[in-house]
Formats: structure tokens, sequence, C-alpha cells
């Protein structure tokens, strides 16, 4: 077990090396550059600008300065925001997405769930087809417009939550965007369990559980939730990575300032460092969690061996 | 002698009899089980319906989607409600161009782009996992490596790097992001792959002296495409979203033309003073994207052999 973890560790170090690359040669191989605008700046001053960033150098040598950056826990000045460096700005808002994140993925994890067990055990009644009608709204419904309709509903007619800011992390202003952003996530979660519980409760190990006559609580808990876990588990560990590091959508219409908003504004304005730091974090948080997936598939599903 | 004949004939009754009783194939089974599953059937039929309408419905509207109706304009919370007696029967937007109309516009750009994503990631996914599952070894896991890596990129980095490359052409970005979202297709592809590989069938047009292309392409595409059909039907709809996710951040189809992204972000911009705006698109777009998830679901189970 020791060595599976640590030959997956071992494997994440070229992948992560060739995301990085790849991107980059990608990023600025992307017509216009950080500082071409409707108002251009006089040459001599964009040629003092380009010489400080290395941006009159080739493509290759900027290539090596940000690896030599990157060697040192340094993602590089922003081309946008001048005065801050990528560090900064990740480090104010990576934590506000996480929060959101890490609220909403407990959320959908448990609603969703929930609804997929129940859904399953109740298949094809009134109770299976409102869930799963609820779950596949859920995905359906864009969460641009739920966003805003959110606003409106919970802000403008009733006046229970305010309509954006983020205040530290209260929870009032923690309610809206965890909507937003889980709604999705529930329903794709309500499928996903729905589909394998009652692929399991058809199997042959709970049939016997069944004929011991075990009690049906102790049947879905011990027996059942486990093995029909398994698919679930595959699909939260992208999900997390994509739940945590935010969403434009929900930055825009809350003004959380999260991570989302970056990414976007950092890919339009050309801000190179800016969309460098943000897709090494999405592409490293995404290989340690599919790491973890991998691992605990070994925990729970007692027939896989490494 | 004559012992041997009658049981000649018992034989060939019997056979005539065997050949009576036709078998089902695979496809004539899942077609009766899926249509017994109403909410896929229904699904269907409203699909049909609402392509129907996206194509043929600015036909039955005296407007065209760029017109303005000057008129109208003056007082949109007004006159701009859906009305029929003035032609504009789901309303006007804020700038009063005919709702109707371009909801239908947009339909066809929305379900196009959807079609057209998904088609492009359903070929490259399928070739590309039946290709890596078929020959295995080496290329098998280099490939998958490869996949490995594709999916550790955030998508929407992808997405706006190849708008930044191809500008506002639509049908350009869409083709370049079903280039890029084949990445699941290939690999479920892959995991059936290696299910069939080892079949008989495969094995006898190995030893007839097949080529690999041939048999990747004559006998296990084949018999994988009932999962890719499953798995289009659900792409379809993420396609859809995805676009008109891309038309909320103001980078989608250029103006006049329009989606129902583009409309549905126009309407919730203005659904304060005309909800209309907003309600037509939003409900044709989630109808569209129920329709396709129950049609997928259908198909699912119609086609899962495993769900006997």
């Amino acid at each position: 077990m020791l060595t599976f973890i640590s030959k997956r560790i071992l494997e994440a170090i070229p992948t992560l090396l060739i995301l990085i690359t790849v991107s980059f040669f990608l990023m600025h191989s992307a017509p216009g550059s950080p500082f071409s605008s409707e108002r251009s700046l006089p040459p001599e001053v964009l040629a003092n600008i380009n010489a400080k960033y290395h941006l009159d150098e080739p493509v290759i040598n900027q290539y090596f300065y940000y690896l030599g950056g990157l060697l040192q826990g340094d993602l590089g000045p922003s081309f946008r925001y001048k005065d801050f460096t990528i560090n900064e700005l990740i480090g104010q808002s990576f934590p506000v997405s996480a929060e959101i994140g890490i609220w909403s993925f407990l959320v959908a994890l448990l609603i969703g769930v929930g609804c997929g067990v129940v859904a399953a055990l109740r298949q094809n009644s009134w109770l299976d087809y409102s869930v799963m009608g609820f779950a596949n709204l859920g995905i359906v419904l864009p969460n641009f417009v739920l966003a805003p309709l959110c606003i409106l509903f919970f802000s403008i007619y009733n006046h229970w939550l305010p309509p954006g800011g983020w205040n530290g992390g209260a929870w009032p202003y923690l309610v809206m965007p965890v909507i937003a952003m889980s709604t999705s996530y529930i329903a794709q979660i309500a499928r996903i369990t729905r589909g394998s519980m009652i692929e399991t409760m058809h199997s042959n190990f709970i049939r016997t559980a069944r004929a011991k006559g075990l009690p049906k609580y102790r049947i879905i808990f011990q027996h059942a939730l486990r093995p029909a876990m398994l698919p679930v588990i595959s699909y939260l560990g992208p999900a997390f990575v994509g739940i945590v590091t935010g969403s434009v959508i929900v930055d825009v219409y809350f003004g959380t300032g999260g991570i989302g908003q970056h990414f976007i504004n950092g890919a339009l304005n050309r801000d190179y460092s800016m969309v460098m730091g943000v897709t090494i974090l999405v592409g490293t948080l995404t290989i340690l969690f599919n790491a973890i997936v991998d691992i605990l598939y070994a925990v729970i599903d007692p027939k896989i061996r490494y | 002698m004559i012992t041997t004949k009658d049981k000649i004939q018992a034989v060939e009754q019997f056979a005539e009899k065997v050949v009576e009783v036709e078998g089902r194939s695979l496809w004539q089974d899942a077609r009766r089980r899926f249509f017994s599953n109403h909410a896929a059937v229904t699904s269907l039929v409203v699909l049909a319906i609402i392509t129907a309408i996206a194509l043929l419905g600015p036909l039955f509207s005296q407007w065209n989607y760029d017109d303005i109706d000057w008129e109208a304009l003056s007082d949109i919370s007004v006159l701009g409600r859906p009305n029929i007696e003035n032609g504009h029967y789901f309303g006007t937007d804020t700038l009063g161009r005919d709702i109707f109309v371009r909801t239908m516009q947009g339909g066809q750009i929305s379900l196009l782009v959807g079609i057209m994503g998904s088609a492009v990631a359903i070929i490259i996914g399928t070739l590309y996992g039946a290709t890596s599952g078929y020959i295995g070894g080496r290329v098998d896991s280099v490939m998958m490596r490869f996949l490995e890596i594709l999916n550790s990129f955030p998508f929407m980095f992808f997405v706006i790097i190849l708008m930044t490359l191809f500008g506002r052409h639509i049908f350009l970005i869409f083709v370049a992001i079903g280039a890029i979202s084949w990445l699941d297709m290939a690999r479920i592809v892959r995991g059936q792959t290696l299910s069939l590989k080892n079949k008989e069938y495969i094995e006898a047009a190995y030893a007839c002296g097949v080529s690999t292309p041939k048999i990747i392409l004559r006998h296990i595409v084949p018999n994988v495409l009932g999962i890719v059909v499953v798995y289009a039907t659900l792409l379809v709809p993420n396609m859809i979203l995805l676009e008109s996710f891309i038309s909320f951040l103001g980078l989608g189809v250029q103006e006049p033309m329009t989606s129902w992204g583009a409309l549905i972000s126009e309407g919730a911009q203005n659904m304060e003073i005309a909800i209309w705006q907003l309600a037509w698109p939003l409900g044709f777009l989630v109808v569209t994207l129920f329709c396709f998830n129950f049609l997928g679901d259908g198909l699912r189970d119609a086609l899962d052999p495993k769900d006997r």
C-alpha cells in the first residue's frame, strides 16, 4: 500500500511538468499580449515594460525564467494587477473559493447521496420520480440562471440575505453561493448514487443478507452503502477539485472575490502568470485528488489489491 | 435406409420449425425496451417537435431575428409584452427584437452546436478508446497516460485558449471543444473494448488475417455503439450548457445572431422589467435538456445488457 501511494505521487511529477510546459506555450501562442490595449502606450514605455517582464526575450527563455521562479515557489508578478504577485492574489482568493467549495461539497454529498439512496430504495414510486425530477432540474438549470433567481428571491423580494459580498465568510453571505454552487453537484451525485444503489440492491450478497433476516437499516448501511459508493467516489474526486476552485458565475453574481473570476479575467487579459498560477493550482489538485480516489478505492473495495 | 430417410426428414422438419422461431437481435430487443419506456419516448417526440419549431418557426412570423420593432421599443415593459396581434408571440427584448424568432434562431444554433461538438467528441473518443484498448500493452499505457495529462488541465483553460485562437467563429470553437471533450468517451470505450477483445469473433477475424485497423473499425466499433449512443445523448445537453455558459461570459455567438444561452443571459439582466425575455428561451432550454437526459436514461436502460 505504501509503495503504491509513493509510486502514485512520483508519477504525478512528470505529469505536472508536462501540464506546466504545454499550458505555458499554449498561453503564449495566443495572439495579443498583456499590455496591448486600446489606449496604446508610447513605444519606449512598452519596451521598458516588456524588458522588465522579460517579454522581449524568446518564449523559451521566458519559460526557463518561469520554471526557475516556480522552483522557489514564486508564481511571478501579475501583469494585470500591477502591485500584486500571483502568490498574493491566489492567497487572497483561494481561501474564499475553498470555503464556499467545502460547504457546497458537504451539502451536495449529504443531499445527493440521501436523495439517491431514497430514490433507489423506492424505485419507480412517486417518491423516486419526484426526487429524480428535482435532481434532473438541478442538471438542466444553469447556475447563471439560478444565481440571479436566488438574489431575486432571497434579497430583493424577501430581504432575508445580503445580495452579495463576502464579509470574512459570515454565514449569511455563504448561503446563496453554496446554493448556486451545489445544485448541479447534488443532481449528479443523486443520479450516480441511485444507479449504483439499484444495482447493488439486486446483487446476491444483499439477497443473502435479507435471507438471514437482517433488519432493513442494517442491510442498507452495513452491506449496500459501501459497494454502492464506489462509482460516487470516482465522481467525487474531480468534482471536489471543480467545486473548490470556484466558479466565475458565483464570483460575478455574489461578488465573493473567489478564484474563478481571476482565471477567466486572466485569460482574457493575457495575464500569463495568473492563468499559469491557476492552471498549476487546479492541475495539482486534480492529480492529487485522482490519487486520493485511487487510494480510497483500495480502502473501500477489498477486491482491489496493489 | 428407410429409417435414416425418416430421420433426415425429421431433422429437416425440426430445422424448419427452428427457423420459424426467429431470434431477436440485440437491437430489436433494445428497441422493444426503449419503446416501452414512456418518459424516453415522450422526450424523443418533444425533441422532434422542438427541432421542427426551431427550423420552421421563423417562417410563420412576420419578423426577422434582427428586425427592430420601433413601435414596441418606446415602452418595452408594456408594448413589448407577448401579444398575438402585433406578431410578437413571445414579446420583444429591450431592443424591440422579436423574442419568438430569436428563440427559434437561437435554438438552431444551440442544437447545432450541441450536436456538432458531441459528434466530434464521439468520433475521436471512440476511435481513441477502441485503438488503445485493442492494441493494449505499451501503446495502451502511453495513450492512457496522455489522457490523464489532458484530464488534469482545467477545462476552462482549453476553452478560453481556443476562443482566443478562433475568435468568434462559434462553430469552429465547438468543433475544437468537441476535440477536447472526448476524454470520458475514450475511457468508457476502452473499458468495453477490453472485454470484447477476447471474444471468439475477434479471434476469428484475427485468424483470417484481417488487419488491425479493420478489426477496430468493423468489429470493435459496431459492438461498442450501444454505450456510445447513450453517452452521446448525455453529451449533447452538456455541450448546449457549455455554449450557454460561454455566451454568458459574452464570448459566444456574434450579434445579431443569437443562441439560447445568449438570450438567457440577456434575459437575466432584464428580468425585473421583461420577465418573458428570460422565460421563453429558458423554458426551451430546460425542456430540451430535460428531454435529452430522459432520452439518455431510456437508451441506457434499453441498451445496457447488464440490466435484463
